[in-house]
């Protein structure tokens, strides 16, 4: 019994030669361990998740959406898991996976910073070595992050390559990898990269719909009309919506950085977005085969987002396929609106989301207010992947920038006596 | 089966040599492989830049970022094959990503493409028709394991191209053998772990491989870290056919100092290793 590489023609094994090795070995394990439960390793896991992950999580009804919106919204409050985002379910459960397959160190890469944190977290937990890649650009506007994987002991390497950014952070790793693949793990971040890791970080974030399934059920006594997601290499986004695949009447809504414009500018080799499963073309990066940004020749663009964690320029190879099957519809939405929806979060309802997540309570706006308002229908599931503290930073530039309403005046406090 | 490739191989042990296509223009480049050959050269690995270079170390790594900078893409690439192939008589194998072969159409074909991905339009065999049409005798696609290489096979053997299969240190038997059931030119035999680069030393990992290649009836060449006349020395003592040199190379383009002359001064150091090491085998004892 062994675990399909694709998805349709999506995902596949493209890697040098040198690492199929351990891509086997990594997919034998995760048959064995992840689809088997051998040696009880998926109760350990999620007996960990609750004790040190602090799972389940809520599944909060947003009473002031609710009154905006005029339907039932809920928010899965994956912000509220240990570390502040939906990354520390996969990072705990491939650290957790290395040490089963007697692997000594771990490199991750990393784009906001929230998977370096999860992985430097789940490490110094476990006690296993960990380095962590990250784009210089990444290092300058996520430094709590950077200083948060410094406190659990994790090395943190700055790539400076290219735009500095999540792309060529996950080429660093997979060179790293590439060198040190005897002893050493590749804790991938998200539902990208060569099988199995698609599916093995999507089985790993499932909990977070296996969960949401159960509370709505609980709540609503019935199963949502919508469940949207942000998607960036989209791991929160299958977590959430892997549970609801089979049921027909829940619409899966993946929501993409719009970025600036959703044009190419193929000149600089740079796309003002990161809506690569909207706009993005068939092709093959990092390990699958997927959608991705690139230019006719087949060279990869540069994204943007102003959200780290979305800055990336392919997707998931389950996400491309179950979006060609219809059944994820992929949308997106701008800087300025996922920036409106940090400060109306954080106004209305207590909760400071992540700038990522911030792009999922973009568009429930757009589609609750504007002309699409009754695609979403009455019963709304969003999923908060994690909380916005570590983006107080760019939120704050950007807002000065765009001279933001929404956001607060910190004008009166300046130069104070 | 004869291949030109595999011919370069025939009579000594042959020096394979890498440089990116258009580093720093296209221009240089053709004197660059000029020179190689002048060296001794008798195969030129010619890579064509792509944005994600994974397997690459630091100097190829940069060299690829400099031939994009200045402009190179397939369809030059190919222009730029055509004029080498007129000036110079040594095979060219083409060493490149695989998404780019997957996603070239030809050089007018681009209107005719189709956003869903579904049809067979996308694919390696208009690369491969284009490639053997500039006069590319072999491919080398260092992310595309046996696994996956089935179309680009069929293409290559369609338009009578080698397809080049990299083994690892980390090589199974199994997964050997089934790239040796598709290997065409030579093999090329990844010296040690990791990325491309020059290193001071052969790793041990070199002789372990050349030693469960050593049935093989296909040239073994050793690549990755080569940079000095001992190793090519040694590499081929321990039984190589030819060894695989870029970064040492590369090295010296980033120079951009006589860089011409250089580069056939190293590439006969190199070449002369190799010779060296080919007069040290040791005469096989039976019989
Ligand atoms: C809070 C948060 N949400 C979403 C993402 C995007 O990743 P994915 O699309 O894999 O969920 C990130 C990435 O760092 C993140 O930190």
């Amino acid at each position: 019994m062994s675990s399909e590489s694709k998805f349709g023609e999506y995902g596949g094994q493209y890697v040098p030669e040198a690492l199929m090795p351990a891509i086997e070995e990594l997919t034998d394990a995760y048959e064995r361990y992840v689809l088997d439960n051998e040696e009880g390793f998926m109760d350990e896991f999620r007996e960990r998740l609750r004790d040190f992950g602090g799972r389940p999580t809520p599944l909060q009804r947003a009473d002031r959406l609710s009154e905006r919106y005029d339907r039932e919204v809920y928010l899965k409050r994956e912000d509220l898991l240990h570390g502040g985002a939906h990354k520390l379910n996969n990072a705990l459960g491939q650290v957790l996976l290395a040490k089963y397959m007697g692997k000594e160190r771990i490199v991750a890469e990393t784009g906001a910073g929230q998977h370096g944190t999860a992985t430097a977290m789940a490490c110094a937990y476990l006690d296993v070595d960990c380095e962590i890649y990250m784009g210089r650009t990444d290092i300058n506007r996520q430094r709590p992050n950077v200083f948060r994987m410094r406190l659990h002991d994790a090395a943190v390497n700055p790539v400076d390559i290219g735009s500095g950014t999540l792309k060529e952070a996950i080429n660093e790793t997979m060179r790293d990898w590439a060198t040190n693949v005897e002893d050493t793990h590749y804790v991938i971040g998200s539902i990208v990269g060569p099988h199995p890791f698609p599916r093995m970080v999507r089985d790993f974030q499932s909990v977070i719909s296996e969960e949401a399934r159960e509370q709505i059920r609980e709540k609503a006594g019935r199963l949502p009309d919508s469940v949207v997601a942000c998607a960036g290499g989209g791991s929160n986004t299958m977590g959430t919506f892997h549970e609801f695949v089979g049921d027909e009447s829940v619409d899966l809504v993946a929501v993409e950085a719009g970025g600036s414009a959703l044009t190419i500018d193929e000149e600089n080799g740079l796309a003002p977005h990161s809506a690569s499963l909207s706009t993005g073309e068939d092709g093959v990066l990092h390990g699958a085969r997927t959608k991705l940004l690139q230019n006719p020749d087949g060279q990869i663009l540069e994204s943007h987002s102003v959200s780290a964690g979305l800055d990336y320029s392919g997707v998931g190879p389950e996400l491309a396929y179950l979006a060609d099957e219809g059944r994820v519809t992929p949308v997106n939405v701008g800087d300025d609106a996922a920036l409106e929806a940090f400060h109306r979060l954080s106004k209305t309802e207590g909760i400071i989301p992540a700038l990522e997540s911030s792009h999922a309570l973009a568009y429930l706006e757009e589609a609750a207010l504007g002309d699409t308002r009754d695609e979403l229908g009455d019963l709304v599931v969003v999923n908060v992947s994690g909380r916005g503290d570590k983006d107080l930073d760019t939120v704050i530039e950007e807002s000065d920038k765009r001279d933001l309403d929404a956001a607060p005046s910190m004008e009166v406090f300046e130069h104070g006596e | 089966m004869g291949s030109e490739i595999r011919d370069a191989f025939a009579d000594e042990p042959a020096l394979v040599s890498y440089v990116a296509a258009g580093d720093p223009d296209a221009e240089s480049t053709k004197e660059y492989v000029r020179a190689l050959v002048r060296g001794g050269t008798d195969v030129v690995e010619l890579g064509l830049p792509f944005s994600e270079p994974i397997a690459e170390g630091p100097t190829i790594q940069q060299a690829i970022r400099r031939a994009l900078d200045a402009g190179m893409t397939p369809d030059r690439y190919f222009d730029l094959v055509a004029e080498l192939r007129d000036e110079v008589d040594v095979p060219l194998v083409c060493m490149t990503y695989y998404n780019l072969i997957y996603q070239y159409e030809g050089s007018e074909a681009q209107s005719a493409s189709n956003a869903s991905g579904e049809t067979a339009s996308e694919g390696p065999e208009p690369f491969v028709e284009a490639a053997a049409e500039a006069g590319i005798s072999g491919i080398i696609v260092p992310d595309l394991p046996v696994d996956e290489s089935d179309p680009l096979k069929e293409a290559c053997e369609a338009h009578g191209l080698d397809l080049i299969f990299i083994v690892a240190p980390t090589t199974t038997d199994e997964r050997l053998g089934r790239m040796l059931d598709r290997a065409s030119g030579f093999v090329y035999v990844q010296g040690r772990l990791g990325t491309t680069g020059a290193r001071s030393d052969v790793s041990d990992d070199t002789h372990g491989s050349l030693d469960r290649l050593a049935e093989t009836d296909l040239p073994k060449a050793v690549g990755f870290g080569i940079s000095e006349r001992d190793h090519a020395r040694e590499i081929v003592a321990g039984g190589a056919d030819g060894i695989i040199v870029g970064s040492a190379f590369v090295d010296i383009v980033a120079e951009q100092e006589e860089t011409a002359d250089l580069l056939e001064a190293k590439a006969r150091e190199l070449k002369r290793g190799a010779l060296d090491g080919a007069t040290e085998v040791p005469e096989p004892e039976s019989k």
